[in-house]
């Protein structure tokens, strides 16, 4: 297998770190101290590398510049409440964020949302995936030193934000998804303009594939970097497009039950058998082609009918456990509600993909070199928001 | 110049004051039309528009003069007289590369016998400047950012040489004008109407050249001593208001002087059909050599708006594995038909 030679020559270079440093050549290590205010971290992450010239010969993260207290925070609101504030959690996805801890307040209170509330979930739900990923494929060109590929991110990830406010009110944080349903309908004229949009989303991808991963320096650049292997990455938790881009096929879209509309779509699971950066950009590029097909054949299918179940006014939620997890753009997020027939929760534990995602990259530094921790940080994709939470 | 029977001395200001605007303004015309304006353009954006009026031409001046407003911080543990020093060093090798540079038959600073060994020479010098802020910066991201521009070198200064020995064979001079006056009078398969330039029999070498000065440049995909996303800036971290402006400009400035010598060396230099003595041609050549120095630094723009950056180790083995190779190929393929025709 490919995979595990990459590996083993990786092995092999950060073994051959070590003994350089200490047998062949008294060289002095440098610690550097990438972050927690670094241009390529996007965010407050910090890492400490151990440098022999440019190589790292260790490194550690260190997270937690950005805690806000999220699960401490929600114990003392309501569900409705709770429902604003878990919207900040991966800023670029939030409706995606609010999904998963519905449809477990909804379990819950043993309710179920109608078709059509299912149905415009599922879309708004790709259509935060489109406006997540499509920013990665662009920032990952900012951070291999191509700067255009980001502003035609910008430009067309722009289209999916004025949807998103067109129906929801709100660009960034739509505030969307209620316990037994949606807020609103869709506004008159949305369908044909989203379906316009995608177009634009699909032709986006069409020009980064030949902008960017046409290029052979691109190759050059992520090919063979920051390679996980199947195991590794499942026994360090990988989830989403990380683990799905070392060969595993494993997508909670299709795997995990669940009441949103995908299991009625005809889509694939993108997977790469390489485990590289390059598989990991490529998986996601796929992916994101993949949700503009299914947002268009979601706004075809779209069932007519309610919105919203019948739940009653004040919201009360009656003691007991449940676990809902769904595939963000990001990878697994889940929550464990625990409820003691309050307004609100009495615990939540919320399970969000960066943390588990990041916790590899001690693994997968060592023995690279100072340009390939950019590569390996930015092809991992994570939102501060989401480890710190 | 214009046959002007002036003392020595009113000569060498006059040199002087020409040299010294000239970078300046070669340096604000490149980060107009390329920074804001081109590469707005390809990055479907709005370059500015408002200063100045007509397409925001003001932009950069006023931010020259944001820049000298700004305070001029030096960190406390960095070698102050090196670290002050170290931008001047910078822009003198772009100053002093201008000095060879024919605009005419002329318009010429100094046209000296191994015009375009010196050329290369002092355009090398900025690299001693790179190292003197990456060291006295006291900050590991500019002492990395320094000593990756100081491998660079190494490897480009190389091939930029070997580039350019193709054409020295072909024109049998050094100098700069007689490597335009080669081009002038040869002649392509009998005809003689525009010359023989040599980007017809030198392509390759031309693109050698080109790559190599990207990484003299340290423009993307050769930008590793400045890097962004990984170095912060590079050698620069530390520098704020004048100094970095210093840096800014000595950047453009070479930028557009390795863009006149390429246009010298292989697209005729000041070169036109029309007139190749007397007056007009000294007023015609620097508008001649500015078109060919438009493209060619639009070509050095557009590759740095394209591509992603190298990594170091690629880097040396693009410079050692392909060309260096490839321009010996293209030496000797020259000295064949030197000898043979």
């Amino acid at each position: 297998m490919a995979v595990a030679d990459q590996q083993r020559i990786s092995y092999i270079a950060s073994q051959a770190a070590d003994v350089r440093l200490n047998v062949e050549l008294q060289t002095e290590e440098m610690t550097l101290n990438l972050g927690p205010q670094h241009p390529a971290t996007h965010g407050t992450l910090r890492i400490i590398a151990r440098l022999d010239g440019e190589q790292v010969v260790k490194a550690d993260v260190v997270c937690g510049y950005m805690h806000r207290g999220y699960e401490k925070l929600v114990e003392v609101r309501t569900y409705p409440q709770i429902n604003t504030l878990i919207n900040r959690i991966d800023w670029l996805s939030s409706f995606a964020n609010e999904v998963p801890f519905i449809l477990a307040a909804e379990q819950l209170m043993e309710v179920e949302a109608p078709p059509r509330a299912q149905w415009i979930r599922t879309l708004f739900f790709e259509l935060s995936r489109i406006a997540n990923i499509t920013l990665f494929i662009g920032e990952m060109g900012v951070q291999l030193g191509a700067i255009t590929p980001v502003f035609f991110a910008f430009r067309d990830r722009e289209y999916v934000l004025n949807l998103i406010e067109e129906a929801t009110g709100g660009r960034f944080h739509p505030n969307f998804d209620r316990i037994g349903g949606i807020k609103d309908d869709l506004p008159k004229g949305w369908i044909s303009e989203t379906k316009d949009a995608m177009r634009r989303i699909r032709g986006y991808c069409d020009q980064l594939e030949d902008l960017l991963m046409g290029s052979e320096i691109f190759e050059a650049r992520t090919r063979g970097v920051g390679v996980i292997p199947a195991d590794v990455g499942l026994s360090y938790g990988l989830s989403g497009a990380n683990i799905r881009a070392s060969g595993v096929d494993w997508d909670l879209r299709r795997d995990a039950p669940s009441p949103l509309a995908w299991k009625e779509l005809d889509w694939k699971v993108w997977t790469h058998p390489d485990g590289d950066s390059f598989a990991r950009y490529w998986v996601r590029l796929q992916e994101t082609r993949e949700a503009t097909l299914m947002v268009d054949q979601l706004l075809d299918g779209l069932p007519s009918g309610p919105i919203q179940a019948k739940v009653p006014r004040i919201i009360k939620v009656p003691a007991g456990e449940a676990w809902a997890h769904t595939e963000n753009p990001l990878g697994e997020m889940g929550y464990y509600v625990v409820s003691q027939g309050g307004l609100g929760p009495f615990r939540v534990k919320i399970r969000s993909a960066s943390f588990h995602n990041i916790s590899i990259v001690p693994w997968l530094l060592k023995g690279v070199y100072v340009p390939d921790i950019i590569t390996i940080l930015a092809s991992l994709y994570f939102i501060l928001g989401d480890i710190d939470r | 110049m214009f046959a002007l029977e002036l003392p020595y001395w009113q000569l060498t200001i006059i040199k002087t004051v020409i040299v010294l605007s000239i970078i300046p303004a070669g340096a604000v015309i490149l980060g107009y039309v390329f920074l804001l304006k081109m590469m707005a353009h390809m990055q479907s954006r709005m370059g500015p528009m408002e200063p100045g009026g007509f397409h925001g031409w003001f932009q950069l001046i006023g931010d020259g003069i944001k820049f000298i407003q700004k305070e001029d911080i030096i960190p406390a543990q960095a070698d102050r007289r090196v670290f002050a020093l170290a931008p001047l060093v910078v822009l003198i090798s772009t100053f002093l590369l201008y000095v060879v540079v024919p605009a005419g038959p002329r318009l010429v600073v100094q046209d000296l016998d191994v015009g375009i060994f010196y050329a290369l020479a002092v355009s090398s010098l900025g690299v001693i400047g790179v190292l003197m802020a990456g060291w006295a910066s006291a900050n590991k991201y500019a002492l990395l950012g320094s000593l990756r521009a100081a491998g660079q070198l190494i490897a480009y200064e190389l091939p930029l040489v070997l580039a350019v020995v193709g054409v020295v064979i072909q024109a049998n001079t050094m100098s700069l004008q007689g490597i335009v006056h080669a081009q002038a009078d040869g002649a392509i398969f009998g005809i003689s109407w525009i010359g023989n330039p040599f980007i017809l029999t030198q392509i390759v070498g031309f693109g050698v050249f080109l790559a190599a000065a990207q990484a003299e440049l340290t423009q993307t995909p050769f930008d590793m001593p400045v890097a962004e996303s990984e170095l912060v800036a590079g050698f620069m971290t530390e520098y704020s208001g004048f100094r970095f402006l210093f840096f800014f400009m000595a950047e453009f400035g070479t930028a557009f002087a390795l863009s006149a010598i390429a246009a010298t060396l292989y697209f005729g230099g000041w070169y036109q059909p029309f007139f190749e003595t007397g007056i007009l041609a000294d007023i015609l050549g620097p508008v001649v050599l500015g078109i060919k120095v438009m493209l060619i630094a639009f070509l050095i723009f557009w590759i740095r708006f394209t591509f992603p950056r190298f990594r170091e180790d690629q880097l040396q083995a693009f410079a050692w594995k392909f060309l260096i190779p490839i321009s010996l190929v293209n030496i000797m393929a020259t000295a064949v038909f030197k000898v043979v025709l």
